[in-house]
């Protein structure tokens, strides 16, 4: 993250006059990641101050050294990792599933204005119907073990990928079509050898934002009906009370969705590097 | 990805073939009353123009007379709604590896190194691959860019981005080279070097070219023949033969005919826009 902010040269307080800091201009990597540390330092600092001097009860809301000890209780018996494992292994069945089918509909959607008149309007008012909603119906249709996580999941992110990509799609260029018309390339090879390509940049971007929200539709599914991962362990953390639980569970799905997210940032920026230079 | 047109397989840099089927008489590219209308706007109308085989031809106008529309015609991106083309003798209905077309913007596929782009243009080719990585290697070092086949776009100055761009579209060698503001984009010193290039390359190659630009001194320098055109709608307005020797160079813009050409093709642009 902070490497991705441009390099500001800061004068080492040199000049005994600084020049005010203009509307947009950004921090240097150094001040930036400082900054965002900063913020995290103090908002734990409230919280533990909050717990210690007994403004609030801990019953409802235990301090950070309770909540800290208590992962560390679970990750020593080996719960948290089993919760973890499970929880992952749904998100990427169910994630990988709707990917696959979102490509090829979200390419022709983009490609084809049949194909994104007939599906478009379709799907559009698909994707504006609550996820939440379908709990019920999913656990009717299909039960309540893996494949109904997989259908929340497939939910929750299918629609939302395909209208992704196929607008990626739509960014294409026209004078790189144009150029592989005037090479003589037919229209399936246009598409798979230059649109395709020139679009992936921002399929990968439409994934890495749509896995995150998979990590959402999963603990939802997993708090209504499930045995085992970690909406379940949320859930009956709640009938014992076990608040130090909760939120250790919370922080640590909120720190999985960040390493995610940053992990397939760093593939992006490296697969395509001479691509995002260019545009 | 299937070649349309059959062409034997020939290193990049030979002399193009000469169209055969053509006969001596038979104008290289004709424009038959072309008319092109966008809604209410007539961006062409009843243009009549023919280009000898191995001539050079620039179109010069203001912006919206037409000229880059004629150039989307004749590479058939673009149809007229009413008139004909005809390339080679064969009327144009879509575009073709006979008709490389070089855009403004390089438009090069910017996950492919320079060597990649070349290449890819390739592909159409009956080649091997060891064949079409030397021929894609002659013709970069031909535009001046030995050392930079691996180079990425985004590596690349705009220049030599362009550059690489015409080196893409005369390693397949096609019939006619078609030109749309190739050095618009371009700083002034850059677009010196790359006039001086493409003289260069056209005086080794000898190919049909349509040019298209804005740059009165840039059509006289490089053409055979220059078309000035007018808009509102878009129109031939004359065309002016250039009469200055060959190899041209730096030092043609100092002879007395070029000066006199500039000076009336651009009374010519000035006395249409007057009126």
């Amino acid at each position: 993250m902070a490497s991705e902010t441009p390099v500001v040269a800061s004068p080492a307080a040199a000049s005994p006059r600084r020049r005010p800091r203009r509307v947009g201009e950004r921090l240097s990597p150094r001040r930036y990641a400082a900054t965002a540390v900063a913020t995290f330092v103090v908002l734990i600092a409230v919280w533990w101050a909050a717990t210690a001097f007994g403004l609030v009860d801990p019953l409802f809301l235990p301090g950070p050294d309770a909540v800290v000890a208590k992962l560390i209780a679970q990750a020593q018996n080996g719960q948290l990792w089993s919760d973890i494992a499970v929880s992952v292994y749904r998100i990427f069945v169910g994630f990988l599933l709707a990917t696959v089918m979102a490509l090829p509909l979200g390419v022709l959607m983009g490609a084809n204005a049949h194909a994104e008149a007939a599906l478009e309007p379709l799907i559009d008012f698909v994707r504006y119907m609550p996820v939440v909603a379908f709990v019920p119906l999913t656990i009717l249709w299909v039960g309540t073990d893996d494949a109904q996580k997989f259908l929340i999941i497939w939910i929750g992110t299918f629609f939302q990928q395909v209208l992704l990509i196929a607008d990626a799609v739509r960014q294409v260029p026209v004078s790189f079509v144009q150029l592989g018309e005037t090479l003589g390339m037919g229209r399936a090879g246009i598409l798979m050898r230059i649109v395709f390509p020139s679009a992936l940049p921002r399929i990968w971007d439409a994934m890495r934002i749509c896995l995150g929200w998979a990590w959402t539709w999963l603990v939802v599914a997993e708090l209504v009906a499930a045995t085992s991962g970690m909406g379940y362990r949320i859930m009956t953390a709640q009938r014992f009370f076990a608040t130090d639980t909760i939120i250790g569970y919370v922080l640590v799905l909120g720190l999985l969705g960040l390493v995610f997210d940053q992990v397939m940032r760093a593939a992006g920026r490296r697969m395509f590097r001479h691509q995002r230079a260019a545009s | 990805m299937t070649d349309s047109i059959d062409r034997s397989a020939a290193p990049a840099g030979a002399a193009p073939a000469s169209g055969g089927a053509v006969s001596a008489g038979t104008p290289k590219i004709a424009i038959d009353d072309v008319t092109r209308r966008f809604g209410e706007v007539t961006a062409l109308q009843q243009v009549n123009l023919s280009v000898a085989e191995n001539e050079f031809v620039s179109l010069v106008g203001t912006s919206g007379c037409g000229k880059s529309t004629l150039l989307s015609i004749i590479a058939g991106l673009d149809a007229p709604d009413e008139g004909t083309v005809t390339v080679s003798g064969r009327g144009v209905t879509e575009p073709g590896r006979d008709r490389g077309v070089v855009f403004q913007r390089a438009t090069l596929l910017p996950w492919l190194t320079a060597q990649g782009n070349v290449e890819f243009a390739l592909r159409g080719e009956r080649l091997s691959q060891a064949e079409r990585r030397d021929a894609a290697r002659e013709v970069l070092a031909q535009v001046g860019l030995e050392g930079f086949e691996g180079a990425y776009p985004s590596e690349l100055s705009g220049g030599m981005q362009q550059r690489v761009a015409l080196a893409r579209s005369l390693s397949y060698r096609p019939d006619i080279l078609l030109m749309d503001e190739p050095f618009g984009a371009l700083d002034a010193l850059t677009r010196a070097d790359m006039q001086r290039l493409l003289i260069d390359v056209w005086e080794r190659h000898r190919i049909t070219v349509v040019f298209v630009t804005h740059d009165i001194e840039e059509a006289v320098l490089i053409s055979d023949r220059v078309v000035v055109m007018s808009p509102r709608p878009g129109r031939i307005r004359a065309e002016v033969p250039i009469a200055l020797d060959r190899p041209r160079g730096e030092h043609s813009r100092e002879a007395p005919e070029f000066r006199a050409h500039a000076h009336d093709i651009l009374a010519m642009i000035h006395e249409r826009a007057a009126q």
